[in-house]
């Protein structure tokens, strides 16, 4: 700007110059500056203050306003719309949160629904292995108190059956006839001495 | 045709005006600042008519032209400039229609008069003293004596700093008033030249052409260095030192 500014001083000057150089041009009659005429102050400044006060009035009172309302609605959108795209990034955010928490939770639902499943499928499988086991051992203990029965009257059976051979027998070689009891009781005591 | 290079600057009445000892006539001179005022208002309004959020072309420009304003004074003067907005765009707009209307051929430069220039730059002055008086009352007066300077230096800097505060209108105006008149009057020495020269005027006629192009980067510097002192000027007043 300084440069400019001396270079238009520099002008000023040459331009003095070439007004004394060229008087041919000059044909003012000698009046002077016209800027040095008092005649003309009046309706200058008259002039000048009616059109600046008309200029600033309407600058102020319709001029600038309107230019301000838009520039302050432009601002107010901007700001509006930057913050309505905050809001839906954090609810696009939310969304995507609450998928992937979904998505975790079916993943773990699906592990548990599987290991109950497993867990069942493993306690059924024992249940029936253990009543297989025991159903077995029932027959086992059933067949063995069979078995049992079966040797107990077996052997009351050979009890018997020794008595009365004993009685006979004692009959035939002695002809003597002895009590039952008294052929059970021997009997017993054979058995008990045999066993 | 073989009019002096400073007849341009003269004033001629339109429609004769008298109001007592007054000579008020509607001049040249009061029709360029009337279209002035129609132009910059017009253009304001036309391209704000729309006021769309998406500007167009026109309406750009006149966003532009009020944010450089807008802008001017908060850099310069602060947030406590913004009451004084409508005037210094007011004073910006008229001053650049005023140099630039000047370029168009046959048409006149009311910023070319001292007279011009002097009322709007003293307009200036009351205005900026007038804000100062009212917020500072008194201690206004503390402006003239610079802050940290050895009290026996006072009867130097206060008349200097009183001096060149009471120097501010007139080199306000006199700045642009010199800037435009030296640039008019160049222009027709040239242009004289080149018709009395003849076929030699070619070498005129280039340097005015040349001189168009800078005389219009003038107009518009000088707007900006008149406006941007004022906004100087009103800080100077809100802040003083």
């Amino acid at each position: 700007m300084m440069s400019v500014r001396s270079v238009k001083r520099a002008a000023a000057g040459f331009a003095a110059l070439a007004l004394t150089a060229a008087p041919a041009f000059a044909q003012d009659g000698g009046a002077g500056l016209p800027q040095l005429d008092t005649n003309s102050f009046a309706t200058q400044i008259f002039w000048l203050a009616v059109t600046f006060v008309a200029l600033y009035l309407l600058m102020s009172r319709i001029a600038l306003p309107r230019v301000r309302d838009v520039l302050e609605e432009r601002d107010r959108r901007i700001a509006d719309d930057l913050e309505k795209a905050e809001k839906l990034k954090e609810e696009a955010e939310a969304v995507l949160a609450e998928y992937e928490k979904a998505l975790a939770d079916a993943r773990s639902q699906a592990q548990a629904a599987m290991a109950e499943a497993t867990e069942k499928a493993n306690a059924e499988a024992a249940k029936r292995q253990q009543a297989l086991a025991d159903t077995l051992a029932a027959q086992v203990a059933e067949a063995e108190t069979r078995i049992g029965a079966a040797k107990r009257e077996a052997l009351e059976n050979v009890r018997q059956v020794a008595v009365e051979v004993s009685r006979e027998a004692t009959l035939r070689l002695i002809g003597g006839d002895i009590a039952e009891a008294d052929a059970a009781k021997a009997v017993d005591a054979a058995l008990k001495e045999s066993a | 045709m073989a009019s002096g290079p400073l007849e341009q600057f003269q004033i001629k009445p339109i429609i004769p005006i008298q109001v007592g000892d007054l000579d008020l006539s509607f001049t040249q001179s009061s029709l360029m600042m009337t279209i002035a005022v129609v132009l910059v208002t017009g253009f304001l309004t036309l391209a704000m008519r729309g006021h769309t959020l998406v500007p167009s072309r026109l309406q750009s420009m006149a966003e532009l032209s009020y944010e450089f304003i807008a802008g001017m004074i908060r850099d310069s003067v602060g947030p406590e400039g913004r009451k004084y907005f409508p005037f210094v765009f007011s004073l910006f707009m008229f001053i650049l229609l005023g140099n630039l209307l000047g370029m168009i051929p046959y048409s006149f430069t009311y910023t070319s008069h001292i007279i011009v220039t002097f009322t709007l730059a003293f307009a200036v002055f009351v205005i900026v003293t007038i804000i100062a008086l009212v917020r500072h009352k008194l201690h206004f007066f503390s402006y003239f004596f610079p802050e940290g300077a050895p009290i026996y230096m006072a009867p130097l800097l206060i008349p200097i700093e009183i001096l060149s505060y009471l120097a501010r209108p007139v080199s306000l105006s006199i700045r642009l008033f010199a800037n435009m008149m030296a640039g008019h009057t160049m222009m027709k020495v040239f242009a004289l030249f080149t018709i009395s020269l003849g076929v030699f005027g070619v070498a005129p006629l280039a340097i005015n052409v040349a001189l168009t192009a800078f005389e219009i980067l003038v107009a518009v510097l000088q707007a900006y260095v008149f406006t941007i002192l004022t906004c100087l000027y009103l800080r100077d007043a809100i802040h003083l030192h």
